[in-house]
């Protein structure tokens, strides 16, 4: 039996489900410490003194003096420390690290820091600090704009988003014989490497496993590697292991989140319903360090003018610094800010127009041969119109519209994209690697890719068995450790699948013929193991300049239409979904049930984004972090989801998939407002709170 | 402080006042069940107490004495709930599991879909939207 396109058994199945499954804060290590952090109390300022109150026997105290190499944690830009030496640039930044052998006494322990504050920064519109500016044009949005019928302007808002992976962030170091190794839960293992590179020196012996990881979302891409950086200090200086776990209230404060946005769109209209200019402006907040915030914007701001043709179409784009804890990496990255802007706006040029919704998209979306806002054409894999007419037939929305017409009861749609794999020429600079191993019992697959939950082990073998026409069971997956696997780059942007799955595909193929017909285990007791290294080859024809950021920005997109059903209670004003159809196309799914989990989970998500998930800023800092006051969908919260899975296969995919993780997250929150937008509330902005509501209602 | 731990009569020293799930993962080394926030909001550290689950990080130790706790490695590693939320991809990234299979265990055998919705409205999963941890139950239900 094939294993791809049938829901084998998961890898991890068993490990889970019986609480045998390994995660870093189950690791106990012999003389082990435990550490902890002290992090800034203000969200801007100089340090004048530090001091650790009393003297604590057996107590390990490290300091910005303590690191060996260099005080970066390297990433994109190299400006963010692992500890402060000076400068306090948001709340909650790390200053000093503490470690002993009891927590009680540990957390015990005072320390007394004195600054001199200054003023922060925290409204984005006022920074002066640019993290990274993008600016695509298309065409000539001016003398577009200037002959257009009608101009449709508006501003729309998203808040910050907190991952809430069940499991906080821990790592745990240990000295080894000339060097550290460390044991987290991590998304990207290369990413630490390369951060504790930096920290100890490039000659520095360093080995980096992922441990079974408790969800990621994107909130395990890059932090990761600052708490591996203070539990590597903390076991060099000590000479012991040391565990940091974070608690809840820790994990919320200090560590990143999805970037606020403002997104401001301008959009010229012919009276038939043509979009015939779209001038769109993106703000993103970055908070205090660049982290990730350059390639999220880029992705924002090449997914902010939707899944519409427009040959006019000026796209400016803003990441800024504040005075915050940095936001990063979440699921969507960047693309759930700019297309819920988008998808809000483009329902309110139907109602100016006084044109259907569905009717106004389908004027508009993209068709194969036309061209995005960086000018790339679409081939026969945009399937924008395929999920849009899906979902309004499924759902009956024309005719459930009308029939809910002056009800508590609301239904709305988004239509949405979402790149595929790193942007532009992000994959080709990547140049990951894949291996696959010849063992005595079949095959064992070596990449860096994570299993977070999203089914990374299972697919790749599932890939790896039917390229090679052996069974699933004789696939095994290595744990990423950095000294045996290979760099198949971050398992990040919906690429795991489609671009590593593609080069373990190729990898499992050029073994097959080696093998000659033989199976895995004869040939091995004839000739004995072997490995199959192979690179990511992008498709020939991608083309992309980083400078004018023209051309084929993915490798290809997946497509997503959402119908949403609310109901509102006319007293609170308290929005409640009652059923999502999630109309969705992404190439093909390698395991369906595993596919069908990432498009319920990433709903489930995109509507906690949408009307319950509020983080609320308070001088700099997350005022309710806690799971008490920060809430996010449970059983009583989520309705019931349809999911249909339309294939359209990818010929540059595994067996015809494409990425699938981010794009389930991108629809839910535009279909939520543009549902209530239907009872005649002008709402502009997430979370959809009945605090925000009221005001619109009372407009 | 005498309890009986999946079915084994356990005697632990430790303070009264220590959580349950610290003397459980800990003391009695059995790391399946998990700790997701500390204050009783997200259910990873369900266990039975006398058949009932329980957020063990809310639960003085002192208040086991003399209890019956269930955790996940009492179940073994044959159940049908452990099964049906393998085939069903009920868990993902796992780390709710252990806890919501514990939740689940003290449904009724003809529970409907709204009685499962409120027995597991403590459970958090960030991963699923529920739906295939729904579908597990069921399954498991049928068997």
């Amino acid at each position: 039996m094939a294993a791809v396109g049938n829901s084998v058994p998961r890898k991890d199945g068993i490990g889970k489900a019986t609480g045998r499954a390994v995660y870093a804060d189950d690791i106990v290590m012999p003389g082990m410490l435990h550490g902890r952090t002290i992090r800034s109390t203000i969200p801007h300022g100089r340090i004048r003194s530090v001091n650790v109150v009393g003297d604590v026997p057996g107590l390990i105290v490290v300091d910005h003096y303590d690191i060996p190499g260099r005080n970066v944690v390297d990433l994109i830009e190299q400006d963010q420390p692992f500890l402060v030496e000076r400068d306090v640039r948001h709340l909650a930044e790390p200053i000093l690290l503490l470690a002993h052998e009891d927590r009680d006494v540990l957390n015990a322990v005072r320390v007394e820091i004195d600054y001199e504050e200054l003023e922060p920064v925290f409204d984005p519109e006022r920074s002066q600090g640019i993290l990274k500016a993008i600016d695509i044009v298309k065409g000539d949005v001016e003398t577009a704009l200037a002959d257009a019928d009608f101009i449709v302007e508006g501003t729309y808002r998203t808040g910050h988003q907190e991952h809430v992976y069940i499991e906080p962030n821990v790592v745990v170091a240990m000295p080894e014989k000339d060097g550290i190794a460390v044991f987290g839960s991590l998304q990207c293992p290369f990413y630490v490497l390369k951060a504790l590179k930096s920290l100890l020196g490039a000659s520095a012996h360093i080995r980096v496993v992922q441990t079974e990881t408790g969800g990621g979302f994107g909130g395990k891409e890059e932090y990761p590697s600052m708490i591996a950086g203070h539990a590597t200090l903390l076991a060099l200086k000590s000479g012991r292991p040391v565990k940091i776990l974070y608690d809840r209230v820790e994990d919320m404060i200090a560590t990143t989140k999805r970037h606020p946005s403002i997104v401001r769109h301008r959009t010229g209209v012919m009276r038939d319903g043509r979009i015939v200019a779209m001038d769109v402006g993106v703000l993103l907040d970055g908070g205090a360090y660049s982290t990730l915030s350059p390639v999220v914007l880029s992705r924002g701001c090449i997914h902010a003018a939707g899944a519409y043709r427009c040959d006019n179409t000026r796209i400016r784009g803003r990441a800024v610094a504040t005075n915050t804890p940095p936001n990063g990496a979440f699921r969507g990255f960047g693309a759930p800010q700019t297309e819920f802007a988008v998808e809000v706006h483009i329902e309110r040029i139907a109602e100016e127009l006084g044109m259907d919704p569905v009717s106004l998209r389908e004027l508009n979306a993209l068709r194969p041969g036309d061209t995005t806002a960086t000018g790339q054409v679409m081939g026969t894999d945009c399937s924008a119109h395929i999920v849009l007419e899906e979902a309004v037939r499924r759902t009956d929305f024309r005719a459930k519209r009308e029939q809910y017409r002056g009800t508590n009861r609301s239904i709305g749609l988004a239509l949405f994209f979402h790149g595929a794999g790193f942007t532009g020429s992000g994959e080709r600079h990547l140049n990951s690697k894949a291996r696959i191993d010849l063992t005595e019992r079949g095959v064992r697959i070596a990449v860096g890719s994570t299993e977070i939950g999203q089914g990374t082990r299972t697919m790749h073998a599932q890939i790896v068995a039917d390229a090679l026409a052996i069974p699933y069971e004789d696939v095994e997956v290595a744990q990423p450790d950095t000294t045996v696997v290979a760099d198949s780059g971050p398992t990040v942007a919906s690429r795991t699948c489609m671009v590593v799955g593609k080069i373990l595909e190729q990898c499992a193929m050029e073994m097959k013929e080696r093998l000659g017909g033989m199976s895995p285990s004869d040939y091995h007791a004839k000739h004995g193991g072997f490995s199959v290294l192979r690179k990511y080859e992008p498709p020939g024809w991608i083309e992309w300049d980083d400078h004018t950021y023209r051309r084929d920005a993915y490798a290809t997109y997946a497509w997503g239409c959402d119908v949403v059903e609310i109901e509102m209670d006319p007293d609170t004003l308290e929005v409640r979904p009652v059923k999502v159809t999630a109309v969705q196309e992404f190439g093909r799914p390698i395991h369906p049930a595993l596919a069908r989990g990432q498009i319920e989970g990433g709903t489930a998500q995109g509507l906690g984004y949408a009307l319950l998930e509020h983080v609320v800023m308070r001088n700099g800092g997350m005022a309710n972090a806690q799971l008490t006051n920060y809430i996010i969908p449970t059983t009583l919260d989520t309705p019931e989801l349809d999911i249909v899975m339309l294939e359209n296969p990818y010929a540059g995919g595994p067996f015809g998939a494409k990425g699938l993780g981010e794009l389930p997250v991108d629809g839910p929150a535009p279909a939520v407002v543009n549902a209530i937008r239907h009872f005649g509330i002008d709402l502009r902005e997430i979370p959809a709170i009945p605090e925000h509501l009221v005001t619109c209602a009372s407009r | 402080m005498r309890f009986t731990l999946n079915g084994v009569a356990t005697n632990v020293d430790a303070h009264p006042m220590s959580r349950l799930l610290d003397v459980v993962r800990e003391e009695c080394q059995l790391t399946g069940t998990k700790e997701g926030c500390g204050e009783g909001e997200c259910g990873a550290c369900t266990v039975l107490v006398d058949g009932d689950p329980v957020c063990s990080c809310l639960v003085p130790l002192a208040q086991v004495e003399g209890a019956e706790v269930v955790t996940i490695e009492g179940l073994g590693d044959d159940h049908p709930l452990q099964h049906a939320f393998m085939n069903e991809v009920g868990a993902q990234c796992g780390i709710c599991t252990p806890g919501m299979i514990m939740a689940a265990l003290s449904l009724d055998p003809d529970a409907s879909i709204d009685d499962i919705k409120v027995a597991l409205s403590g459970n958090l999963c960030r991963c699923t939207g529920y739906s295939a941890i729904y579908r597990a139950i069921m399954k498991a239900r049928r068997q």
